[in-house]
């Protein structure tokens, strides 16, 4: 039994199986091919045979230049074990007999001759099978690169593992029956914190090398309440995490009981509480969970996984279904914040591996290069309005220009629109996200323009903090409750209140209930959450009072530092409202 | 079938490349060609085969041809080893 402590992303407890997600290396997967796919399969072999024929040449035209004629023998070797009937007749055998993806049948048929030349007693000849297996990698980085690397692949449930999950890997991932997440890299906003949270399974991240100690297959416990990974439990242990694996559902079965209730005080302040919307299909689960609205509807993952931009009609209808589905109640709609990578991806020239994207062309600054792709945005959002109550949400506003040339650019849109004869609503409500420093610093200057705003915290500590919460070099200094911050973020919340604009957290500070108390006394008009942690906010804010936590947000504007602040939190009255380690 | 047992006198034996010399010429020929080295015997058209027989310096190979062109094939064959796979 190996127990590894890393930091709490996601709460919950899984037992289950590993799989192992090695970082750049090639993996091979057992994937059950279908019966009526398998000649496929062979196809997709027989090209993969073809394309290490072609790179033989390459190879061989290089060796011949560089290293002359004896030395291009070899690849003749290399050739001639690609045309071996070990690989031309066993390997697509395998897969049409074991029924199996042709990366596993191939590894199979490598390592049963591998076996062979382990036995072999001259120490020359036994070396000789890594001819074989440079073949055979080169064979099967052909087979990876066709099918790349999905893992929505992965049917069993298990528990994933890897150095770090990036947003490419875990496209699809809604849909498995992963059961957790554990992870080297990353902090408790990192990626795969915030897509655990969203799919509601625990997951421990910042495990430093976690991926190289638990092997595919071993059993394994993920406490995302206290930040373990535990590789092959005891009885005992196991024992003991199946007992508090049933109470917590019991415990998940009695949050929901707060369904339809107000989200209110003690003291009777009520709260706008929301939910963040990552992708349209995920909105029956929200509707589900009675939320006053969708506080964050991330357009993102419209541009994913696709060769184009997406249109306007079909955007529109992406829009459409949800703000229809949660009519009269607001949905939030943050225009796309892309990269320049992505842009690349969709065939547009921008810029590609930006030494430093947290920092570089995103958001609303690409969008104000690429004045076409937003006003599509623009225009399908606003027709989408028609159906409900919309909002526009600005992501990564800086300047006050930004927000006059979004304000133009959207009553240009209006007049196009209406010009065409189609229908919008009347006044569409404008906001911008509060992230970055100078517009938090000078929210004054921004607010006349704007209807509301949204406080981003997760990009909000990192610019203050000049944190970047994937490099785990740093992720430890990443804090919510640095007493900057907080005094930031209530500048920010009195700014807008004395406006009287509408001031929302969209971050996951919302979704953590030790930093509601905060939110709550510096008295946000709304939070929106992550699904998962919808009723355990619910729960906490139901259990405060508003009177004291303002009290408390005074006492934490005069803290020095963030233990200080943690310690008010934790000697609050009734202390942290859910089961606390 | 013609059958003619060599020597390997090339300096690491049936390695990589006079494998894969073997193979290319056995393949040229209709003849199947089998290989043998002590009790173990091969497809002399795989190289996997040949690499698998870890023929040494030294070790004694038994070549045998059978098909249409076994004897062209297996002198074939034998003037490899007698060129010691055109080793150095």
């Amino acid at each position: 039994m190996i127990v590894i402590k890393g930091v709490a992303a996601s709460p919950g407890i899984s037992i289950g199986k590993a799989y192992v997600l090695e970082d750049e290396e090639i993996v091979i997967n057992r994937i059950e091919i279908d019966r009526d796919k398998l000649r496929a399969e062979v196809k997709r072999f027989k090209a993969a045979l073809k394309a290490t024929h072609r790179d033989l040449d390459v190879a061989e035209a290089k060796v011949l230049r560089v290293l002359g004629k004896k030395h291009a023998k070899l690849i003749d070797a290399h050739r001639l074990i690609l045309r071996d009937s070990l690989i031309t007749h066993d390997v697509p055998q395998r897969i049409v007999k074991e029924g199996v993806n042709a990366e596993f049948a191939l590894s199979e048929s490598l390592e049963a001759v591998n076996k062979q030349f382990e036995k072999m007693e001259d120490e020359f000849f036994r070396e000789r099978r890594h001819d074989l297996f440079d073949v055979g990698k080169r064979l099967i980085s052909h087979l990876l690169k066709q099918t790349r690397r999905s893992l929505a692949d992965i049917s069993e449930n298990c528990i994933l593992i890897a150095r770090n999950l990036l947003p490419s890997d875990t496209i699809g991932l809604q849909e498995t029956k992963i059961l957790g997440f554990a992870t080297d890299l990353g902090g408790k906003t990192s990626h795969t914190a915030i897509l655990a949270q969203t799919m509601e399974i625990p997951a421990v991240v910042g495990l430093s090398d976690v991926s190289h100690r638990v092997k595919t297959g071993e059993t394994v416990i993920l406490d995302g309440e206290q930040g373990l990974v535990i590789i092959n439990p005891g009885p005992e242990t196991l024992d003991k995490y199946h007992h508090a694996q049933h109470k917590a559902l019991e415990e998940e079965k009695a949050l929901t009981s707060l369904k339809g209730l107000p989200t209110m005080t003690l003291d009777s302040k009520v709260f706008e509480f929301h939910a963040n919307l990552d992708t349209p299909d995920e909105f029956k689960a929200l509707l589900n969970l009675q939320a006053d609205g969708i506080g964050l509807f991330r357009t993102e993952f419209l541009f994913f996984n696709r060769a184009t931009p997406p249109s306007e009609e079909e955007q529109a209808k992406a829009y459409s279904a949800v703000v229809k589905a949660f009519a009269p109640r607001p949905v939030v709609i943050r225009t796309a914040d892309l990269g320049g990578d992505r842009l690349v991806q969709l065939g547009i020239d921008a810029p590609k591996n930006e030494v430093n994207p947290f920092m570089g062309l995103r958001g609303i600054r690409l969008f104000m290069r690429h004045l076409d792709l937003f006003k599509t945005q623009l225009r399908a959002i606003l027709r989408a309005s028609a159906k409900g109550n919309v909002r526009i949400l600005i992501p990564m506003v800086s300047s006050v220009g930004e927000v006059h040339s979004v304000r133009r650019l959207i009553n240009l849109a209006l007049a196009e629109l209406h010009a065409e004869g189609v229908e919008t609503a009347e006044k569409i409500e404008l906001g911008a996200m509060i992230e970055i420093p100078s517009a938090a610093i000078m929210l004054d200057a921004f607010l006349p323009m704007l209807d509301f705003i949204s406080i981003g915290t997760n990009d909000l500590i990192q610019y203050v903090l000049a944190v970047d919460r994937l490099n785990e070099h740093v992720s430890h200094l990443y804090d919510p409750f640095h007493p900057a911050l907080v005094r930031l973020m209530d500048h920010i919340v009195q700014t807008a209140r004395k406006k009287g604009r509408w001031v929302s957290v969209c971050g996951e500070m919302a979704s953590d209930w030790q930093a509601i108390p905060l939110l709550v006394g510096m008295g946000v008009d709304s939070l929106s959450v992550t699904p998962r942690m919808f009723f355990r906010v619910k729960q906490a804010i139901r259990s405060l009072r508003y009177d004291a936590m303002a009290k408390l947000v005074g006492q934490a504007l005069s803290c020095a530092e963030s233990e200080e602040i943690k310690r008010l939190l934790r000697d609050q009255a009734g202390g942290p409202p859910d089961r606390a380690t | 079938m013609v059958t003619k047992t060599i020597t390997v006198s090339t300096r690491l034996g049936l390695h990589a490349r006079p494998a894969a010399m073997f193979v290319q010429e056995a393949s040229r020929f209709k003849s199947k060609i089998v290989v043998c080295k002590e009790g173990v015997e091969v497809n002399g058209k795989s190289v996997m085969g040949i690499m698998l027989l870890a023929a040494e310096h030294g070790a004694r190979v038994t070549l045998t041809a059978t098909g249409p062109d076994e004897a062209e094939a297996l002198k074939a064959l034998e003037r490899l080893f007698q060129r010691k796979f055109d080793e150095e």
